[in-house]
């Protein structure tokens, strides 16, 4: 499953984060990377961007930008 | 015995609480500048400490040292090639995980450095407990606590620099990062072939810069080929068949495979040294943004905020606008009085006074818009502000934080200009300031009024609100275009954090605005300043011999004598008299010329000489377009608008002339001092001339567009 398509307050783990290898590195040094847990605490008005909670801080991803991750134990939304 | 002198570098993330800490530690010595060549904002101060004398430099704040964005550049060229005596890196406790991935970097280029662990007592409000002196151990870097927004443990943290800048420094093998036994071994490797070439950048620790020809580093490529060309090249070639070699091994690029490991690394130090019993952040800050980027209310709340500030900046603003009107022109009132008539008045009261007066003019303005700005910065609502209008922005292949420099350019060209400074982006800071100036600033309003009062009555208001939309539109359209030609690529990925909302600090908020303001009025008041002096010049240059009469204006000085002397009055005759001299001497001048061999320039778009050489004058303040095209068309000040219409009417235009001059007055180069600001910003000549060529070729062809399209379709 795809980091984008998680809904509002759901969690997941990523597996593995692809897109260009620019984006790829930036995403990876703010702590995005296998075996992270994020949260999803919600999108922007618009659907886009995405905010994720990532080892206790909270950072913003375009919804292209996620559509590049993919997770795993995906849990249910609370 | 001179004094002895230590360098010392601040580094740490974004919101780590870093500019806290040297404000604390720098008071308000500070000097602000640029890093050289680029458009970075670099902050200096210098205090005494047991008789040494410390420089303290604060460093971008950056996540990482990998050279992706312009502060990470220059971030790491400073600790690189400017050695530092001590680097003390700022880490927010309550953000300890990826604030090490900072201090790993910084560790890795092995040069003397300090952990000063930030806002600890955040840290433990939320459960998180850090064992200092085991992380010290484990790093074997010294760690210091602070309290940044209370001020607390400077003087412990600056005597701790001093003392480890003494000390003899090196870090030792075994404490660092430790890579993976197939990564350990092409960093050997290289290392064994580099000691065999002996050649790598100078001063470079060898390690390091194994690592990073691993990862592709253009920068220290680029640096080790300048070094040595031929040994270096061979050590690339080495570098390559190792890259390739690690790629097949992990089926990842090397620098991928580093950046994991490195958390990896870290991961293992913040189990040994954090205490944490809860898990996800339960605090205001939540709270508060559950409000102010809510589904329905985040926008509503946002656009109130933003009119707070407009209101604030141009409303509130205009109160000290006004009273520094009247001051400079109580002033220029006085030196009129006092010096006698002639060039030298002429000089002081419209070259030099009224130069001034327009640099000071802008300072209310400038100084409230840029509190509102740190007041959105220092409480983290700026990025909540981009999280908002990204979607939008991101149309146009802008940031989320563009929004408030191009809103603000409603109001006026220059704060806005500098408001982009807040974009991280070089390339977006300068797209954002080239797409500026198409939003219509409110000394333009002036020209709207008068031309569209005159030759569209009741429906004014719709003619200037198209000319708004027109403004908008334009921009959208630049934006695109350049984001896929001059400015290509790097549409920065939107990984954006969103630090928790903090009470902001006065004494920050005032450094604040006022370093930005000062760079306004140092910089950028002089030119401004000269460059008033020189359209007076040219305005006033030559003068026209004494016999000249007015009547060498073919119709303007007549018909204004004719207009009054219907009214009758010998003191109405002599202020017309006035005025046609006034007229004669604006036309006879430099300017009046320029304007007059520009005149086929203008024809096509129905606008004659004295519309170009009002257009001209616009230069130094787009308001002066109204009050040349009085002095051109001889209309007396303080009359009612009435004549200035009529007089223009007289002289041919027609409301599609007026419209296409409307059309240009909104796209044509920027005013004097948005230019300076253009340029200071953008920290280049090349792009002010850009911005101004481009913006006028645009004016022109959409007038052009307006007043041919129009007498096409049969309108006048």
């Amino acid at each position: 499953m795809r980091l984008s398509e998680l809904k509002q307050g759901q969690s997941a783990t990523i597996a593995r984060v692809g897109g260009s290898s620019l984006l790829r590195r930036r995403i990876l040094e703010m702590g995005i990377l296998r075996g992270t847990e994020v949260y999803v605490e919600k999108y922007a008005p618009l659907k886009d961007p995405m905010e994720l909670i990532v080892k206790g801080y909270h950072v913003s991803l375009r919804v292209e930008e996620a559509a590049n991750i993919d997770v795993d134990n995906v849990g249910s939304a609370s | 015995m001179s004094a002895k002198r230590l360098t010392i570098a601040l580094a740490g993330n974004p919101n780590s609480g870093k500019t806290t800490v040297f404000n604390n530690l720098t008071g308000t010595r500070q000097k602000v500048g640029n890093w050289p060549g680029v458009t970075v904002e670099k902050k200096e101060g210098r205090v005494s400490f047991n008789g040494i004398d410390l420089t303290i430099v604060d460093l971008p704040g950056t996540y990482s040292l990998t050279p992706f964005s312009i502060e990470e550049v220059v971030a790491r060229n400073y600790l690189l090639d400017e050695r530092p005596d001590v680097v003390l890196d700022i880490i927010d406790a309550s953000n300890l995980e990826r604030s090490l991935y900072l201090a790993t970097q910084i560790r890795e280029l092995d040069c003397k450095v300090l952990f000063v662990l930030n806002m600890a007592d955040v840290a433990e409000q939320r459960g998180t407990k850090i064992d200092a002196r085991k992380m010290s151990e484990l790093l074997d870097v010294p760690v210091v606590f602070t309290v940044g927004n209370r001020g607390e443990g400077m003087q412990e943290l600056l005597r701790r620099a001093v003392e480890l800048a003494g000390s003899p420094g090196g870090t030792p093998r075994q404490r660092r990062v430790k890579y993976s036994q197939d990564i350990e071994e092409s960093i050997a490797r290289l290392l064994g072939f580099m000691e065999l070439k002996a050649a790598g950048p100078p001063g470079y620790d060898r390690r390091w810069t194994a690592i990073k020809l691993l990862e592709e580093d253009k920068i220290v490529t680029e640096r080790l080929v300048a070094a040595a060309p031929q040994a270096g090249m061979e050590i690339l070639q080495a570098a390559q068949a190792l890259r390739r070699h690690l790629a097949e091994r992990f089926d990842e690029e090397p620098q991928i495979v580093m950046t994991a490991e490195r958390y990896g690394f870290i991961a293992g130090i913040v189990r040994e040294v954090q205490s944490s019993s809860t898990q996800q952040r339960v605090d205001v800050s939540r709270t508060i943004d559950l409000v102010l980027t809510h589904r329905l209310f985040g926008f509503p709340i946002f656009i109130f905020f933003i009119w707070a500030m407009f209101q604030l900046t141009f409303t509130l603003g205009e109160y000290p606008v006004q009273a520094i009107e009247a001051g400079v022109e109580g002033i220029s009132a006085t030196a009129g009085a006092m010096l006698p008539e002639g060039l030298l008045r002429d000089l002081v009261v419209n070259g030099i006074i009224a130069g001034v007066g327009s640099v000071i003019v802008f300072l209310p303005n400038i100084l409230i818009l840029f509190f509102c700005i740190a007041l959105f910065e220092d409480t983290g609502y700026m990025a909540r502000s981009a999280f908002l209008m990204d979607k939008i922005m991101h149309l146009i292949g802008l940031h989320g934080k563009s929004f408030i420099p191009m809103l603000m350019g409603f109001g006026c060209n220059v704060p806005a200009i500098m408001a982009a400074r807040t974009l991280e982006s070089e390339k977006d800071r300068i797209l954002t300031i080239l797409i500026t100036p198409f939003m219509s600033c409110s000394a333009k309003l002036p020209v709207y009024v008068v031309l569209a009062g005159a030759f569209f009555g009741p429906r004014a208001g719709s003619v200037i609100f198209g000319l708004y939309l027109l403004g908008i539109v334009l921009s959208i359209i630049t934006g695109r275009l350049f984001r896929s030609t001059l400015l290509k690529g790097a549409d920065a990925p939107f990984v954006m954090e969103l630090p928790p909302y903090r009470m902001p600090m006065a004494k920050s908020l005032l450094i604040h605005m006022w370093d930005r303001s000062k760079i306004f009025l140092t910089k950028m008041g002089k030119v401004i300043l000269v460059g008033s002096v020189v359209i007076w010049a040219l305005s006033s240059f030559p003068r026209p011999p004494a016999s000249s009469e007015a009547g060498k204006g073919p119709n303007a000085a007549p018909a204004a004598a004719a207009r009054t002397s219907d009214a009758g009055g010998q003191a109405d005759l002599e202020a017309a008299q006035r005025r046609a001299q006034k007229a004669a001497q604006t036309e006879y001048s430099l300017l009046g010329r320029i304007g007059r061999l520009m005149a086929p320039v203008f024809e096509p778009l129905g606008i004659e000489w004295r519309g170009g050489v009002a257009l001209l004058s616009g230069f130094v303040a787009k308001e002066i377009v109204v009050s040349t095209l009085g002095v051109l068309y001889a209309t007396g000040e303080g009359e009612e608008d009435g004549d200035l219409e009529k007089a223009l009417m007289d002289a041919g235009m027609t409301p599609l002339s007026a419209l296409a001059m409307m059309v240009f007055v909104l796209l044509y180069l920027p005013c004097f001092a948005t230019t300076a600001a253009i340029r200071r910003e953008t920290g280049s000549t090349r792009w002010m001339l850009f911005s101004i060529g481009y913006s006028t070729a645009v004016a022109w062809l959409m007038a052009l567009f307006v007043f041919q399209g129009g007498r096409l379709i049969g309108l006048s």
